[in-house]
């Protein structure tokens, strides 16, 4: 295809791209449209003016500052747990290659895989017996099991092929086992842990099914949680709805550029999730 | 040589305490519920297969996997084979005629979506598809009640789900293409082959494990769809876009039926681990 055709393919990709980003372009006008505004010119006209009352009569009315704190909270400790345990793991399994070892990646293997619905209520029916309903905690506690058993799996195969002669060398030096890994198994392997922790930050974030059952009140619910709930009530008029789609898509944008260069090397990392 | 793995074995206790707790004893406890009739308070009783027989008798129950193979086909097959043809045009035409940088803005703009919390996604779509206020009826002048009309549900939860999984594919194949040898693509065009034949006999035979990955954690991710279902029609109108995962949590935390969740969601988890050793033993017999 010359001349005309590749311009024709690059159009029908443009296209395309401008339908994924459209429902983002169109949430952002209309969040910034007074209600007024928009009913009488309807969701497709460009705003008049800066608008900000919608999302700030959306931001007080569901604490919004308390909901992001609650998700910052809850992800960047999952996320910093989850790797350190999945570190732990890897070590055992992959440099120190502990008998069982493949049964033991298979339990990982097998609890990721689980739907979260086969453990809900169990879990549900624990943190209500210890204490920990509706605590930011149990959440905390759950989702570092999960995103752990993923980060297992996948480090270990990483550290399989850690270099050993570098570790020999380290143990004749008189390192041990636990200095051996500070010190030079860690260090080493920092891309791959840097690009898993961003993936467990992202992953726990967008998480909705265990923090919807575990968070109930104002003082815990996470972003996405709060947003879905809150889906459809009745004082959610059209503006103050794209009001709250705007501020779910902000810090998840953000996210995503702030990461992107880490993510897009890493994507293939998270593609066996 | 014993001992000297032997001390490893320290570094998994944590882990191993974790788990039993959040994941072995959990799961056993809810296979154990679904023996049960439970209302989640009192004492469980025992009706040994009674929640099995009665799910095979539940029309909702086979509704809501029908509807889950309607969902694997939005979420695993459509973007795969999209994303195929997408990632192929941008990698070998888009990049070689346009240059690299316009490739990578497309395809960041297709991996958009998959960036947000499916909620969030749900949220603005829910807000799109709005019947008296939603932007889409207005783009096309309809009159439409998207989510809200029984025919229509499912439909347009499939569609809303193309849109966010999309783009994963596209990235997760373009990155496979990289590893794909030159030497193929410029024999064959030596051969004057055209690009559909480049596609299909290069392209595809080339990324096979990555389109085997992406089916397979598409399908998953499919058999477990509960947040989109959530937001945009909580598993309505009537049963049209019930799942198991929304059923099961329904029976959990709104009907107070424990015992038939926990039934619910172990034939559910039986499927997904059931999909995931065939897709790797179909995976291990191609390799």
């Amino acid at each position: 295809m010359r001349g005309p055709g590749r311009w024709a393919v690059l159009f029908a990709l443009v296209v395309l791209a401008v339908v994924m980003i459209f429902p983002f372009v169109i949430v952002a006008m209309n969040a910034v449209k007074s209600p007024a505004e928009y009913s009488s010119n309807g969701p497709l006209s460009l705003p008049e003016g800066l608008y900000l009352q919608g999302i700030v009569d959306f931001w007080n009315r569901v604490e919004f500052g308390v909901k992001l704190w609650n998700s910052l909270v809850i992800s960047a400790s999952v996320s910093v747990l989850a790797v350190v345990l999945s570190v732990l793991n890897a070590y055992a399994l992959g440099i120190g290659r502990v008998k069982g070892r493949l049964w033991i990646l298979v339990l990982f293997l097998v609890a990721n895989t689980l739907p979260q619905e086969a453990l809900a209520y169990p879990l549900y029916y624990l943190a209500k017996a210890a204490g920990l309903y509706d605590t930011r905690l149990a959440v905390i506690i759950v989702m570092t099991a999960i995103q752990a058993a993923f980060g297992t799996y996948l480090l270990s195969a990483v550290l399989g092929q850690f270099p050993k002669e570098i570790l020999e060398a380290a143990s004749i030096d008189g390192a041990g086992r636990l200095r051996s890994l500070l010190r030079i198994v860690v260090p080493i392997s920092r891309p791959t842990l840097s690009v898993l922790l961003i993936f467990f930050f992202i992953w726990t974030w967008n998480e909705f099914f265990l923090p919807l059952i575990f968070l109930i009140s104002n003082d815990t619910q996470t972003v996405p949680v709060a947003l879905g709930v809150l889906q459809g009530q009745r004082y959610m008029d059209a503006t103050m709805s794209s009001a709250s789609a705007l501020l779910g898509i902000v810090p998840a944008v953000a996210f995503f550029l702030i990461f992107q260069r880490t993510l897009t090397r890493g994507v293939t990392v998270g593609a066996i999730k | 040589m014993r001992a000297r793995t032997r001390g490893y074995w320290l570094y998994l206790v944590p882990s191993l305490l974790l788990f039993l707790a959040v994941i072995v004893v959990p799961f056993l406890m809810n296979v154990g519920a679904s023996f049960t009739r439970w209302s989640g308070v009192g004492t469980p009783r025992w009706i040994g297969l009674g929640n099995y027989a009665r799910l095979l008798e539940d029309e909702r129950f086979w509704e809501s996997f029908q509807h889950n193979v309607g969902l694997i086909v939005a979420m695993a097959v459509v973007p795969t084979a999209i994303g195929l043809v997408l990632a192929a045009a941008l990698f070998d035409y888009i990049g070689k005629r346009f240059g690299a940088r316009t490739a990578s803005a497309l395809r960041a703009t297709y991996y958009l979506p998959q960036v947000l919390p499916v909620a969030v996604a749900g949220v603005v779509w829910g807000w799109m598809l709005h019947p008296s206020y939603g932007a889409v009826n207005q783009i096309f002048g309809l009159d439409l009640d998207w989510l809200g009309d029984p025919d229509l549900a499912l439909a347009t939860v499939m569609a809303v789900m193309v849109w966010f999984q999309l783009g994963y594919p596209v990235v997760i194949f373009m990155a496979g293409l990289q590893r794909v040898d030159p030497a193929y693509y410029e024999a064959a065009e030596i051969d004057g082959a055209s690009w559909w034949r480049k596609f299909w006999h290069i392209t595809i035979p080339q990324i096979r494990p990555e389109i085997f990955v992406v089916l397979l954690t598409c399908t998953i991710a499919a058999l477990k769809v509960f947040g989109p279902i959530f937001v945009l029609t909580r598993g309505g109108p009537g049963n049209a876009t019930m799942v198991p995962s929304y059923f099961s949590y329904l029976n959990f935390f709104q009907k107070a039926n424990v015992g038939y969740g926990s039934a619910i969601a172990t034939v559910l988890a039986l499927i997904i681990i059931v999909v995931t050793f065939l897709f790797l033993r179909v995976q291990e017999r191609d390799a």
